[in-house]
């Protein structure tokens, strides 16, 4: 039981008994307690996100039908009716978002790391896109209301795009650049030796490399745009029908489709949650089901491409 | 064996062959200087065609700095200048009017570290032959280029998985495959083995002293038994610390078994012996 006094002399006799755990011995002790409170705050951290989700299913799913996803939204007391032009504006809201914020910040991502990584321009650009990852959503809404919706004079999917293109770029920029930064310098160097030209250097090897980090900034991007309602309010607005009726899949197929007020699910769920109607209430649930689906896939097909890309 | 307009490399480099003593490359450092740092000074060396030029010398020598200088690499370098000529089949390659892109094209590298693309092997072989447009079949090139290498019955089975996959010494020797798929007139190798086991090296070895039929060679080494059994030119570098600084100059420059029988200069026979390193 008696520890040897001379704690330098560790070899020389082994108390035996000494090196069974024991929760009596403080370090033992300590080291337990902490792992047990990191389980804890795991625990505290997930419950929320798996409530959320819970509730979700419980009041979601039973509303979740083919009608449900084909049809438009009710009227106020009317029976039935859909959330089919709020997917479909969703996508198309968060497809032009995509196609302004996704060149622009992949561009200036390459820029910034392969040609002026010292310059002022890279500073600012670096700071700019920092400071936007904290812009307030509604203010890209304001922004987005100032240059398009007043300029156009129409609540339009392009000024939905624009706000939520503002909100992508920053996220797309950064995780690209350190995509762009994790292409290991001496892939850089042998296509140098190569003879390849800087244009060649970033086309046919850094992006390449690259990729799949890229899309999984991209991927997480859209995920929180398509999230987004603040941006949404007066720059999409919303709308009771759908954008087009000749197309099969209710895609906009002329200009003046698309300039013109467009449902999103974010919105949908903003107006309904607070009806007094029941059905439109169940509706929303619904709604913010299937919204939270739409990101999780995003977020998962994010995700495994960034499993893929550290090998 | 210069390349002729119908090769895979695209550029028609220099009008003017090799001087009439079969000079390839002929180099003349004054000065090298990294921003305020002078690194290099005082190297005067002719790379012949069709043999093997060593570098050898110790630690901080400035043998890779000479090396680059012979591709235009050091560009890439912040703040790199030189004082002196490089003379490629009758043109300085660091005249202002040359595109130090197309020097790269005739001057090809092989690296320390095995570098190979994220792509799969074929990809990788056929690098140089897509940035050169190459007209004629790929598959064909990318075939000889590999079986230069000495590694085509290795990979012919899975041409089409990842490079990164294959071990060290295969990489390696892929690098060397990419590098001479397009037929560059010299070959630079910068320390090519230090990174692989001794019996990669050896075919490494093996394998330039093959090349050597086809292909001009400057290889930079720490080996000297290694510069002893392939090169047929040496050069050795040493440091001169005596300003203060750490510059690197051309000590002794001459055919190899003079340099390693038979010295002039007290420093080579010194580092020869192993006296120091």
């Amino acid at each position: 039981m008696e520890r040897p006094p001379n704690r330098t002399a560790v070899t020389s006799e082994v108390d035996l008994e000494s090196l069974e755990r024991s929760l009596r011995r403080p370090r033992t002790l300590l080291s337990f307690t902490l792992s047990a409170l990191t389980g804890l705050a795991t625990f505290a951290a997930l419950f929320p996100l798996f409530s959320v989700l819970y509730m979700l299913a419980k009041q979601g799913l039973a509303g979740l039908s083919l009608a449900t996803l084909s049809e438009l939204p009710p009227a106020a007391m009317a029976p039935g009716g859909g959330i089919g032009n709020a997917i479909v504006g969703t996508f198309v809201v968060v497809a032009i978002a995509s196609v302004i914020s996704v060149p622009l910040g992949i561009l200036a991502a390459i820029y910034i790391v392969e040609f002026g990584p010292e310059t002022r321009i890279a500073a600012a650009v670096r700071f700019a896109a920092k400071v936007l990852t904290g812009l307030p959503s509604i203010l890209a809404g304001v922004f987005a209301f100032a240059v398009v919706v007043a300029t156009t004079g129409e609540f339009s999917a392009p000024a939905g795009g624009v706000a939520l293109a503002l909100l992508m770029v920053p996220t797309v920029l950064l995780t690209a650049e350190e995509a762009i930064k994790r292409v290991p310098a001496r892939m850089r160097e042998a296509a140098i030796g190569m003879g390849a030209t800087p244009t060649q250097v970033v086309t046919q090897v850094i992006v390449p490399t690259g990729a799949p980090a890229i899309l999984t900034g991209v991927m997480l991007a859209v995920a929180r745009a398509a999230g987004e309602t603040a941006p949404l309010l007066f720059t999409a607005l919303f709308s009771n029908y759908w954008m087009s009726t000749t197309h099969p899949l209710f895609l906009p197929k002329t200009m003046s489709d698309l300039m013109r007020p467009t449902a999103s699910l974010a919105v949908l769920i903003y107006n309904f949650s607070g009806s007094p109607f029941d059905n439109q209430i169940a509706l929303a649930w619904t709604a913010a089901l299937v919204l939270v689906v739409i990101v999780l896939v995003f977020n998962v097909i994010g995700q495994s491409l960034a499993g893929r890309s550290s090998d | 064996m210069g390349p002729s307009p119908a090769t895979a490399n695209g550029h028609a480099f220099g009008a003017h062959e090799q001087m009439p003593d079969g000079t390839l490359i002929d180099c003349n450092i004054n000065e090298l200087h990294y921003g305020r740092f002078k690194a290099v000074r005082d190297v005067s060396l002719k790379v012949r065609k069709g043999t093997i030029t060593a570098f050898i010398g110790p630690s901080g020598c400035g043998k890779s700095t000479v090396l680059r200088c012979l591709n235009r690499m050091n560009d890439l370098v912040r703040g790199f200048r030189l004082r002196g000529h490089v003379i490629f089949r009758g043109q300085d390659i660091y005249a202002s009017k040359i595109d130090p892109v197309a020097v790269r094209r005739h001057i090809g590298m092989v690296f320390q570290q095995p570098n190979p693309f994220a792509m799969s092997i074929f990809r990788n072989v056929a690098f140089g032959l897509r940035l050169n447009r190459y007209k004629g079949s790929t598959q064909e090139k990318v075939e000889s280029a590999l079986k230069q290498a000495a590694l085509w019955d290795e990979v012919k089975d899975k041409l089409r998985s990842s490079a990164l996959a294959l071990s060290g010494g295969q990489q390696q020797r892929l690098c060397i495959a990419r590098a001479v798929a397009t037929e560059p007139a010299v070959l630079l190798m910068d320390e090519p083995c230090s990174a692989l086991d001794p019996i990669a090296t050896r075919r490494i070895e093996e394998l330039m002293l093959e090349l050597k039929k086809k292909y001009t060679i400057a290889i930079v080494t720490h080996n000297l038994q290694q510069a002893k059994r392939l090169a047929d030119t040496t050069a050795f570098l040493y440091v001169d610390t005596s300003a203060g600084g750490r510059t690197g100059y051309m000590v002794e420059y001459g055919p190899t078994n003079e340099i390693f029988d038979n010295p002039r200069e007290e420093h080579t026979k010194q580092y020869i012996r192993g006296e120091f390193s």
